[in-house]
């Protein structure tokens, strides 16, 4: 399982990338693998207010439908409508084409507190 | 010319509509008596069709053999050992049946005036006595049509009562994370926000974690006892008082009632208000074969938030009683599933109180006796003794690529049932089992012979399981195009 160095993650296996101050959301390759073929997303509203840790949409795979939360407090800026049409990208491509959404941060701090990609390779190791 | 020679009919799963021939009829219309009316003056323009109504055309002989066949691909509690977890697949007496087609049941009308359904009126009032007095609940109301809408019934009693006293803080309700996933779904259907409770590792709700979420934003704890693990929550006393000094409700969902009916009462465990699936615990049909009936119980305090009429008995006469000023209102047309309902009352008066015992008895006996044996063949990951139902991890053949799903898709070619697969979902490649107190010690048996041969055959060729079922019309559906592209009518197949 490949899990991006630039990336930092959640135990709820969700990925942020941080562009300045840019957040970009998706869920990790592990987590796809789990929940197997994904079969319909649900996307939050742009401009939505966000709170770190509060389910912010869901992903419905053939298994089950799954939460998403926020890795991260904010605002909604952008939704990868993408995935409405083609909700398989997050099994092909997890961490590229397939993000969920994007959020401006209301404490850039927060990032801080993420796990590295090690951090969560080690929560993965020991089952969660 | 080529022709198949397995065609089989039972095979055939075409609609109607593909297998339609313009001109074909089954029955010979008489000739129209008005040939020179013009009824198109009688109807507006705007409630008249543009083009002839599309029905299938075929011979009579046709259409009986189509659903004769379609009937003969049931695969039903009444053909199949039906072990599927969370749903209490039990027998329902075909009794319940009898008494419900009886005249005076089937041919009477909502609308009819009350002095003429004095009998039906009697059975609903005496239903949901028993039913108070099975759960221990101060007043149950029979409106609700189905489980999650008693649970969103449940939901609005519990705004209401907060609302009532001007408590408007409370705006979230816990659930555990074992929990059915109506339960969350109710609770934000009606605006609340969901919690999640987790579970020790005895698979029990975690006391520690629930005191933490309880805070004077709590509104209610949704809880199914026993859990979606078939353990019998122990601690439910110190649960109870925890929510109740917190100023909360604790609400039961009567999924699992089965494990209990009869020997132990959600009211004397202190649960405010409860919903009963009587198509799981009082053997009314259940899934496609429905309707639903999904009962409201309440304490005494609730009683005025109820939906309303409620049934009463006044002078010796039935009526409704529409004076509840503090109602929740009409939550289902009329009153509830009648049909369903009969059935459920004849039920439980063939059973009377000391049959209703050895149910809850039996369906914990049955449920045992398999987890002591396939717990020497699977692995069972909350080994305890269980209620009426118990959960099997097949995460040890993620390696072999299989996955819970494929054990059961195998099943269905011994003649059994699938169980439930993936729920609860804190048991990764869950098969949840629940034999229900209807089997017999044969047929427990023939299953965990049934088990051990899957069981041998996904070590020793993981591909037979993959590949399963090779006995049904059709083996495996596409679960990600059905899903995505979803064919819902014969009109989708056009398109």
């Amino acid at each position: 399982m490949n899990y991006p160095n630039e990336l930092r993650y959640t135990k709820t296996h969700e990925w942020v990338r941080r562009d300045g101050n840019v957040i970009k959301v998706g869920i990790t390759e592990y987590a796809q693998h789990e929940i197997t073929d994904v079969v319909y997303v649900e996307l939050p509203h742009v401009g939505n207010s966000i709170e770190s840790g509060k389910p912010v949409c869901i992903v419905e795979s053939v298994k089950a439908a799954f939460d998403i939360y926020a890795p991260m407090s904010g605002v909604i800026k952008a939704i990868n409508t993408a995935l409405e049409s083609d909700p398989g990208l997050i099994n092909r491509d997890p961490y590229g084409s397939a993000w969920l959404f994007e959020l401006s941060p209301s404490n850039v701090e927060e990032w801080d507190s993420l796990m590295t990609s090690a951090q969560y390779e080690q929560v993965i190791k020991q089952g969660v | 010319m080529n022709v198949e020679s397995h065609i089989n009919l039972e095979q055939d799963s075409k609609l109607l509509f593909e297998k339609s021939k313009p001109g074909k009829s089954g029955t010979p219309l008489p000739k129209r008596k008005f040939q020179n009316r013009n009824f198109g003056k009688l109807i507006p323009q705007s409630l008249q069709r543009a083009s002839g109504a599309r029905l299938p055309q075929l011979t009579e002989s046709e259409l009986i053999r189509h659903f004769i066949n379609l009937s003969r691909k049931n695969f039903s509690v009444d053909t199949h050992f039906y072990p599927l977890g969370s749903c209490t697949m039990k027998y329902n007496p075909k009794i319940n049946e009898d008494i419900a087609g009886l005249e005076g049941f089937s041919w009477i009308h909502p609308y009819q005036d009350i002095s003429e359904v004095q009998g039906m009126l009697r059975i609903l009032h005496e239903l949901s006595t028993a039913l108070s007095e099975i759960t221990g609940m101060a007043e149950v109301s029979l409106q609700p049509a189905a489980g999650a809408h008693g649970e969103l019934t449940g939901m609005m009693i519990t705004r209401a009562y907060h609302l009532s006293r001007g408590d408007t803080k409370r705006t979230r309700v816990l659930v555990p994370d074992s929990s059915h996933g109506t339960n969350p779904a109710s609770a934000g259907q009606c605006g609340f926000e969901v919690v999640q409770i987790p579970s020790n590792a005895r698979g029990r709700v975690d006391l520690i974690a629930l005191e933490a979420a309880l805070d004077d934003r709590a509104a209610c704890l949704m809880l199914t006892n026993p859990n979606t693990l078939g353990l019998f929550e122990d601690d439910i006393l110190q649960i109870c008082e925890a929510v109740h000094r917190k100023g909360a409700l604790l609400y039961y969902d009567g999924a699992n009632l089965n494990a209990l009916v009869g020997n132990l009462r959600p009211g004397d465990m202190g649960f405010d208000i409860i919903h009963l699936n009587l198509h799981k615990t009082f053997s009314t049909p259940h899934g496609c074969g429905g309707p639903g009936a999904g009962p409201v119980g309440v304490s005494k305090t609730l009683i005025p938030f109820l939906p309303v009429p409620s049934i009463v008995k006044k002078d010796g006469q039935y009526g409704f009683d529409y004076n509840r000023p503090a109602s929740i209102g009409k939550v289902k047309s009329f009153y509830g599933n009648v049909g369903v309902l009969i059935r459920a009352y004849v039920y439980i008066r063939m059973l009377g109180l000391d049959g209703l015992k050895r149910v809850s008895h039996d369906a914990v006996v049955n449920a045992n006796y398999l987890r002591k044996k396939l717990s020497t063949i699977y692995n069972v990951p909350y080994n305890d003794f269980c209620m009426h139902e118990f959960v099997i991890s097949t995460s040890n053949f993620d390696s072999k690529g299989l996955h819970a799903g494929d054990f059961g898709k195998r099943l269905l070619d011994y003649g059994i049932h699938a169980p439930t697969v993936h729920f609860p979902l804190i048991v990764k490649e869950a098969l949840m089992i629940e034999p229900t107190e209807t089997e017999s010690k044969e047929m427990l048996d023939r299953f965990v012979d049934v088990m051990r041969q899957i069981h041998r055959e996904a070590n020793e060729s993981p591909d037979i399981l993959k590949n399963a079922p090779y006995t049904t019309p059709i083996s495996r559906p596409d679960e990600v195009l059905a899903a995505r592209n979803p064919v819902l009518s014969f009109r989708d197949i056009e398109r």
